[in-house]
């Protein structure tokens, strides 16, 4: 259960992933914390985590919550030498300990107690997941009531179900799927929280049994493939889910789309904003060398007129927007201890390089980043979307 | 038995309002059933405090050093006493921390039934019936307050506290106390609140700033609204964490759930992470200049006036 | 100091009420029911209580349907025993009265110094359980209580009241305490914690007793307040808003 020394714990971290043994084999560099966008707030960097549990100062490290500052971005994990699974192994397993040992922010323990009792870290009501497909106009089919095989399985997510302006992009998509005459269907009230955020604050428990509600859900129905908006959900269905025996075929819906541009580029006909910036996002990209950098970007090309424009931090070095690994639940708490947002040094990059709007592709991103417009004072200036909304007015005006 | 009594309530030498709202109801439904207001006050040498009790017909005095501050046990046994010897047809207590100990106590002892968080009663053809608010303000119910003898708990919004006050002196009847030796609970002292920062989560009227009011300077302006209509300012996130209002003041997702009698948001535009702390406000009001701003959704009423035209004309007319 | 909890579970709020065909009840056929949330509250501060006093913590409920895991993760919690009240299909809801003779039949099997539960649920509507409780024990009752504290031997209960005041109630011997908050918010506890206690805990089932209730409160009608969809829009200048507004604030009683 919980660990009681440093080595203890160096040995749950070891454990935790494939490649956890490369701990042991820090060069104390530095180089994480330098890159980590909380690393000046955070008592321990990753560095300093490890030279701590290698002194046995484990009480040192229990004692300090500026492990909550991690929003589990994998930059820190992308840029070590050693490769260590900073991110996966280290940071996540000290998270479980501190939940365990009881020192969560309040915020966090509501998002998560949320996640435990609706499925959902919002709070919602299950039976309502699916209410953003009513009094719309494009038909969005619930498997429940759909029981012929489909191509694509839709997994929708919390946000893109219940968040208003998410459900925007869940409707912008839902729309792009319908013109390409794809069968699709989602799971509505069947289907609950990827969990994947969760895992990432520790909940590792909470993660499990959250999967095993949606891998039971989606082995009820026939499809082909699974199609998300969502990079934490296809993150977890892609590299966590097989763990637990359920192995099937996910995209990102900028991959799927891609896919078929060939006949998604003939309707694009109404010319978009014309200076575009693009944000990748953590759980898209560096996480578990997601790498898709390209497909979102190849789409926005293929909108007329659109001029897309890299930022100083792109692809891989993109910055967080502050979502990840419970950052989403936990505003209160980053902005106590960080008084820094990340999400508005990322608006100051975009208006940087003259962008009038910021594409994205993660259901984190377009609150967080509208709100930072409007924090920075650049309302009016630039304009937040998700690739799927700006394909969609491109086809639909 | 058609008398109607009141238990005022009071703390720390003075009525509460709630008592007002009581005796506004109480006197309707003594009207109505052509019976008799009645107003118990226990306390210590607090009879003067009579006077302020015209809407009754005659206020029941009891009297004793052991009662001088709210002490559970004591109270409940003087309620209790009185209670049973005059058997009026209904009684009402106060849906507060002193008013709720007392009548779910004194129902269990009387074995008369009660009613919680009623928010109005009705007397027609000598029958009285009650109307009460459940389920976090989600579900009325309704039903015949049984006969012979009834308690009740009020919240306030059914009757105006107004109504309650009446320049008129009743009649002023003592009681003498039962005996209160063996009472296992004890008044030992007031613990005052923390002289830092009010708590909006308990403040009946708030006055809550969000971006919209665009400066710090603006926040000057909404705090003189605040204080005309005796509210405190508190704000979302965003305002918070330009630190324009202490983290104390901040209601929402990541601040304090407020149940206020009045939400007066001023420049909010209603993100649900701000919604999540005002689910139950009474009377919500939302200042916009944005039509389709979500606040709009939820609060009872709106106006897309310029706030920083009407916060000065509003402070001005309450003044 | 050994503590006794007693938890309700009440309609959950997150989802729509409705009323069943006999306009007098809530349709419970697709209601969820979860642990009244001042009564976790109770049950937070009774373990706050244990960690500082030591003692134990016994957490009691009904069998309102799906109760085990609220038992269970009470338990990861820290409390000690946990007891489910058989006998009876209460998931279709039961009043307050006839809850407090229910437990009063367990209890008087169970000495203990304290019972604690939350000072009011959301579904209340004849009384409060824990004041109902203590007068049929024969216990002393405090309600809005925010904080215990042993002095000198005796009970010291933190009473709250509008606008941050607080009093401190002394009570000699055994006492039901309602909890309006418990010194800390209720802690989360992780999961891996709640399954661990699954396996290893189990829950004590109990027969409900006979229990007498002898004044209840009829309930004839349930309904839905009405509410506007949308917010009433007061059209204007400054000064005619202003003074819309002023009219609405003494309609409302927000101002005298």
């Amino acid at each position: 259960m919980s660990v009681a020394t440093s080595y203890e714990f160096l040995d749950k971290v070891i454990s935790a992933t494939p490649d956890g043994e490369k701990i042991r084999k820090c060069l104390q560099c530095g180089t994480c914390g330098g890159i980590c966008p909380y690393g000046f707030a955070m008592d321990f960097s990753p560095r300093a985590l490890i030279a701590a549990l290698r002194a046995d100062d484990w009480h040192g490290v229990l004692e300090s919550d500026t492990i909550w500052l991690c929003a589990s971005c994998f930059a820190c994990a992308h840029v070590c030498p050693t490769k260590i699974p900073l991110t996966r192994g280290l940071l996540a397993t000290l998270k479980t300990e501190m939940l365990i040992g009881g020192s969560i922010p309040q915020e966090l323990q509501t998002a998560l107690g949320n996640s435990r009792r609706y499925g959902n870290a919002l709070g919602e009501s299950p039976k309502k997941r699916a209410d953003w497909t009513r009094d719309f106009t494009i038909p969005v089919p619930t498997l429940a009531n759909h029981k012929d095989p489909v191509d694509v399985l839709w997994f929708v997510g919390d946000y893109g179900s219940y968040h208003p302006r998410v459900q925007q992009v869940s409707r912008a998509l839902a729309k792009l799927l319908y013109v390409l005459d794809v069968k699709f269907g989602i799971l509505g009230a069947e289907e609950c929280s990827d969990g994947d955020t969760q895992a990432f604050t520790g909940e590792w428990g909470l993660f499990e049994l959250l999967a095993r509600k949606n891998t039971k859900a989606m082995g009820r129905y026939q499809f082909k493939e699974i199609v998300t908006a969502d990079p934490h959900a296809f993150n977890a269905l892609k590299h966590e889910y097989p763990r637990l025996g359920f192995n099937r075929t996910v995209k990102h819906h900028t991959q799927y789309l891609l896919e078929h541009a060939d006949r998604l580029a003939p309707l694009l006909q109404n010319r978009g904003p014309q200076r575009v910036t693009y944000h990748d996002p953590c759980y898209l990209g560096r996480a578990n060398d997601n790498n898709i950098y390209d497909e979102p970007r190849r789409l926005l090309r293929a909108i007329p007129g659109l001029e897309l424009v890299e930022m100083p931090h792109n692809r891989e070095m993109s910055v967080c927007c502050g979502g990840g690994g419970g950052g989403m639940w936990l505003d209160g708490f980053v902005w106590e201890k960080a008084h820094v947002r990340t999400a508005e040094w990322r608006i100051k990059e975009a208006i940087g390089v003259g962008a009038q709007v910021l594409a994205v592709a993660c259901p984190y991103e377009a609150p967080r980043f509208e709100d930072a417009v409007k924090a920075t004072g650049n309302e009016g200036k630039l304009a937040v979307k998700d690739v799927a909304e700006l394909l969609a007015e491109a086809a639909f005006g | 038995m058609s008398d109607i009594w009141v238990v005022i309530e009071i703390l720390r030498g003075e009525v509460k309002e709630i008592s007002y709202t009581m005796l506004a109801a109480g006197r309707q439904l003594a009207d109505g059933l052509k019976g008799k207001l009645s107003a118990l006050l226990i306390g210590h040498n607090a009879q003067a405090l009579a006077s302020t009790l015209g809407a009754a017909d005659r206020v029941l005095c009891v009297d004793h050093a052991d009662l001088a501050e709210f002490n559970p046990e004591a109270y409940l046994r003087v309620t209790t006493a009185a209670l049973q010897e005059h058997s009026p047809r209904l009684v009402l207590f106060g849906h507060t921390a002193i008013g709720t100990d007392l009548a779910c106590g004194a129902a269990c002892r009387l074995k008369w039934p009660v009613a919680t968080s009623c928010r109005t009663f009705a007397a027609a053809g000598g029958e009285l019936r009650y109307s009460s608010l459940t389920c976090g303000g989600k579900i009325i119910a309704e039903g015949p307050i049984p006969e012979p003898n009834c308690l009740a708990t009020v919240m306030p919004g059914g009757y105006k506290a107004e109504a309650g006050k009446v320049n008129k002196t009743p009649a002023v009847e003592t009681l003498s106390p039962p005996a209160l030796d063996g009472v296992r609970t004890r008044f030992k002292q007031y613990i005052e609140p923390p002289a830092g920062d009010v708590d909006i989560a308990k403040q009946p009227i708030l006055v809550s700033v969000g971006r919209g009011i665009q400066n710090k300077d603006n926040v000057a302006l909404v705090e003189g609204l605040a204080k005309a209509l005796g509210g405190v300012v508190s704000g979302s996130r965003p305002v918070i964490d330009q630190e324009w209002l202490p983290t104390t003041r901040l209601v929402g997702k990541s601040g304090k759930q407020v149940k206020p009698k009045l939400y007066l948001a001023v420049g909010i535009s209603g993100a649900p992470e701000h919604l999540e702390g005002v689910p139950e406000a009474e009377l919500m009001v939302a200042i916009n200049t944005d039509a389709k701003a979500p606040i709009f959704d939820v609060a009872h009423f709106g106006t897309t006036c310029d706030a920083l035209k009407l916060v000065p004309a509003l402070t001005a007319q309450i003044q | 100091m050994n503590i006794v909890v007693l938890i309700k579970f009440v309609p959950d709020l997150v989802e729509d009420l409705e009323i069943d065909a006999s306009t007098s009840l809530l349709d419970r056929s697709f209601l969820r029911l979860i642990p009244n949330e001042l009564d976790e509250h109770a049950l937070e501060e009774a373990i706050l209580l244990k960690e500082r006093l030591g003692g134990t913590v016994t957490a009691i409920t009904v069998d309102f349907g799906d109760v085990d895991e609220t038992l269970f993760t009470a338990v990861a919690k820290g409390t000690d025993r946990v007891v489910k009240i058989t006998g009876e299909d209460f998931s279709q809801g039961v009043s307050n009265e006839k809850l407090a003779a229910i437990f009063q039949g367990v209890l008087a099997d169970l000495p203990c110094d304290l019972i604690l539960t939350g000072t009011q649920a959301v579904d209340d509507l004849d009384g409060f359980v824990g004041a109902l409780l203590a007068e049929r024990l024969g216990l002393p009752y405090v309600g809005y209580v925010t904080k215990i504290d042993v002095q000198d031997g005796k009970l010291v209960a933190r009473k709250e009241y509008p606008g941050g005041l607080n009093a401190d109630i002394e009570i000699s011997g055994p006492a039901v305490l309602g909890i309006q908050a418990a010194e800390k918010p209720p802690r989360y506890v992780v999961t891996s914690k709640v399954m661990e206690a699954m396996k290893k805990a189990s829950i004590d089932e109990q027969e409900a007793g006979e229990a007498s209730v002898e004044a209840e409160l009829p309930v004839q009608r349930m309904s839905l307040p009405e509410t506007g969809a949308r917010a009433e829009m007061i059209e204007g200048s400054a000064a005619d808003v202003a003074a819309a507004l002023l009219k609405l604030f003494r309609e409302r009683g927000v101002l005298a």
